[in-house]
């Protein structure tokens, strides 16, 4: 394992990541809990530390802009939000992605407005998650670190040319400190290699339209590429992967498995949430209990496909979702854990837990009471209640 | 007008990408109602026409003004004879039918 042993918050790796990146253009503007990202950026570019050019905007509508313009001209460009940013930014997040431009975003979770709120929930990605940009969800620094090098190598990959945001949780990551492994410069500049965008804007030699109307004629083809360009992404996300494992010890697939040997009791959950799950998946087992988690990583392009293989032993699951789809139903990480399983012909008992909005805090004994429900589902074999709010005042 | 081929999601470029230079392909004068007119002993070569036109219509000659417009692209948006300048006005629109061409 090469790089330093580091102290970091999860806003200084993330912003230590992109000058590792060092960017042709990053434009950005401030959003809690996100703001350190781009503040302590443009510390590095007023120090010299990165040669980009620095485009300080408005609004978050128009950073993302300003990333599609400089993108679309053949720059490696870049910003970060959260929550309120992320949202205002989602009409050109969809343009983003139409247009097939490689941009990566940290993404600091958030929970929306109203009532107003700036702790960490999902709704903010989750309400992004059909806008065609990958998106990783990470559970500490240590992987907002590695999950945005890395971003940058899938979205170019020529099979792929898509956008990501790398999320990590408000302020429970965002500003706690960690230790991480950092690469040295040298080693993330070879990780990422140069770009060299097969087209682009500002080539002379070769001009061409981006962006055109596109009626009934050819934009389903267009959007029927972009869908494949997603199907694909799933690949090449586990080489990257893979390809950091193999380079720096640390390797990454589309989610981590933790303790699913035999696992019966299971929790589906992302971000910093499995960090607890793990300890009180160890507690349990030591009790013989036989209690997994499976930690999703990426969330977009979800996996079903591994995820069903993946559960498939399971007796019963529950989904943990730190925001709410509103659809009167469950959770957006249920929806889709839950149709994943719908052709498995042994299916797990599946429960919902919407827990943590507004950054509220789960403990280890919120967690092994889910725990206790699932194996209480076993012996009765019965789901008592679909969808539970887990920590909320009755 | 024959039938183009419309390609499939997998002969496309990616991305919505057009090629430049389209326009070529488009033989713009084939729905004009008027046409430009120019007057040789009012122009005075000042370019300006030239420069306007969205269809790069008029035609140079030894970086002069010639009386010839390129009809093929020319769709008669009347641009040209709406800048030349107001103490020259060499140039007039002429409804279709009546140009006598």
């Amino acid at each position: 394992m090469a790089g330093d042993k580091v102290a970091r918050t999860g806003n200084e790796a993330m912003a230590e990541a992109m000058r590792q990146i060092n960017p042709d253009v990053v434009a950005a503007y401030p959003i809690t809990p996100a703001t350190e990202v781009a503040q302590l950026f443009s510390q590095f570019v007023a120090d010299g530390k990165v040669d980009t050019e620095f485009v300080t905007v408005e609004s978050e509508h128009s950073a993302m802009s300003a990333c599609i313009g400089a993108s679309a001209g053949g720059a490696r460009a870049m910003t970060a939000t959260a929550s309120q940013g992320l949202a205002l930014m989602n009409e050109m997040l969809h343009i983003a992605s139409g247009l097939r431009l490689p941009i990566v975003m940290p993404e600091v979770n958030r929970a929306l407005s109203a009532p107003i709120n700036i702790h960490g929930d999902h709704s903010d990605t989750m309400a992004s998650k059909d806008t065609g940009w990958i998106q990783i969800n990470c559970e500490n620094s240590q992987e907002a670190y590695d999950s945005i090098i890395q971003a940058v190598k899938i979205c170019e990959h020529p099979d792929v040319l898509l956008p990501a945001m790398v999320s990590d949780d408000g302020f429970i990551i965002s500003h706690c400190m960690e230790v991480i492994h950092m690469l040295s410069d040298d080693e993330a500049k070879k990780f990422i290699g140069e770009y060299k965008p097969e087209r682009f804007l500002l080539d002379v030699d070769r001009p061409y339209t981006l962006g055109a109307l596109d009626l009934q004629d050819y934009y389903f083809e267009h959007k029927r590429q972009e869908i494949e360009a997603m199907n694909k992404a799933s690949k090449v996300i586990v080489e990257v992967g893979k390809e950091f494992g193999k380079k720096f010890g640390r390797e990454y697939g589309l989610f981590e498995e933790y303790r699913m040997d035999g696992a019966e009791l299971v929790i589906l959950v992302m971000g910093s949430t499995a960090g607890t799950t793990k300890t009180v998946v160890r507690e349990l087992r030591k009790n013989g209990i036989k209690a997994g988690l499976l930690k999703l990583r990426i969330f977009r392009p979800f996996p079903f496909k591994e995820l069903s293989d993946a559960l498939r032993g399971a007796k019963a699951l529950a989904v943990m979702d730190r925001s709410d789809a509103f659809n009167s139903f469950g959770g957006p990480l249920f929806e889709d854990v839950r149709s994943s399983l719908y052709d498995l012909e042994k299916k797990p008992l599946i429960t919902n837990y919407i827990y943590g909005l507004g950054g509220r805090d789960i403990g280890l004994d919120a967690i092994k009471g889910v725990y206790d429900d699932l194996k209480k589902m076993t012996e009765t074999g019965k789901v008592e209640q679909v969808v539970n709010y887990l920590g909320v005042r009755e | 007008m024959a039938e183009i081929k419309k390609k499939g999601w997998k002969e496309l470029a990616h991305g919505d990408v057009l090629e430049a230079g389209t326009a070529a392909e488009f033989e713009t004068g084939n729905w004009r109602s008027e046409r430009p007119v120019r007057d040789m002993n009012k122009c005075i070569s000042c370019l300006i026409c030239w420069i306007n036109c969205p269809d790069s219509a008029v035609i140079l000659k030894d970086g002069k003004m010639t009386e010839e417009f390129d009809l093929k692209f020319c769709k008669g948006c009347g641009i040209c004879a709406k800048v030349c300048p107001p103490k020259i006005q060499a140039i007039k629109m002429v409804p279709e039918k009546k140009s006598g061409k």
